[in-house]
């Protein structure tokens, strides 16, 4: 499991390869938070290489969601599978996330 | 619990780095019983992921001299799938300790997912005390 930032014009991209799960939801938020301290705003994770995301990695989501939010950003989601989609409803955060079906669209949606 | 044959058990210790491991692990004999794919990738991954994470975090507090058993057992008939997580700690009560976290004045909390989305994923969630603190899923094909 591991995460790749990188900047696609004013987007900081995130792709989550492997599991987002209790033993490295940590790592995947500090390195977001270190990007919002360097004073990015546009966030985008992309989901496309991930497996599984248990309740501590949805928690970090949220968590980000918000700080992003309260420095006046914005974390937007792509590509999940049908397994997180059903995650996503069962939990309604589908209702809390901007979703997109693909990484374009998403970065297209800033 | 019926006619059921151990098909693992493994004893870990109380760290979270472990969880994945066994998930593969429990994944396999998911995908030996024929279980349905989205059940093998997703709902039992996943409610495992939750009933471990909690067995250390909460029931053994990742205390290093404290180990979690986890027993994947496998009904006669081999349509049914049981996973015992079996922690060092008191206890809980299941439904008490279940938040709703999908209600407007929950949806915004990190934490309190866990115990909702694994009755949600599994068949049954059970919790006993028979020889340590025990969460048992179940998951049925079909």
């Amino acid at each position: 499991m591991s995460f790749t930032i990188r900047k696609q014009g004013e987007i900081v991209v995130v792709d989550v390869e492997g599991q987002l799960i209790v033993g490295n939801r940590q790592e995947l938020k500090q390195k977001v938070l270190d990007e919002l301290e360097k004073g990015e705003k546009r966030f985008l994770i992309d989901f496309s290489q991930t497996g599984y995301i248990d309740s501590s990695g949805l928690g970090v989501l949220v968590s980000l969601s918000k700080k992003i939010r309260e420095q006046g950003g914005e974390l937007r989601l792509a590509n999940l599978n049908d397994d997180l989609k059903t995650l996503f409803e069962l939990t309604k955060l589908d209702t809390l996330f901007q979703i997109s079906d693909s990484r374009e669209r998403a970065l297209e949606s800033f | 619990m019926g006619q059921m044959r151990v098909a693992l058990e493994v004893l870990i210790p109380s760290d979270v780095q472990e969880i994945e491991r066994v998930v593969e692990l429990v994944q396999h004999e998911c995908r030996q019983l024929k279980i349905e794919p989205e059940k093998c990738s997703l709902n039992v991954p996943v409610a495992l992921t939750e009933a471990l994470s909690n067995a250390i975090l909460r029931g053994n507090r990742e205390d290093s001299s404290k180990r979690v058993r986890v027993r994947a057992s496998v009904s006669k008939s081999g349509d049914k799938l049981v996973v015992d997580v079996i922690d060092e700690g008191t206890g809980f009560d299941l439904p008490s300790s279940t938040l709703n976290c999908t209600t407007p004045e929950n949806i915004m909390r990190e934490d309190g997912r866990g115990l909702y989305l694994m009755q949600c994923l599994v068949d049954r969630v059970e919790q006993f005390v028979d020889g340590g603190n025990t969460v048992r899923l179940t998951v049925q094909r079909g």
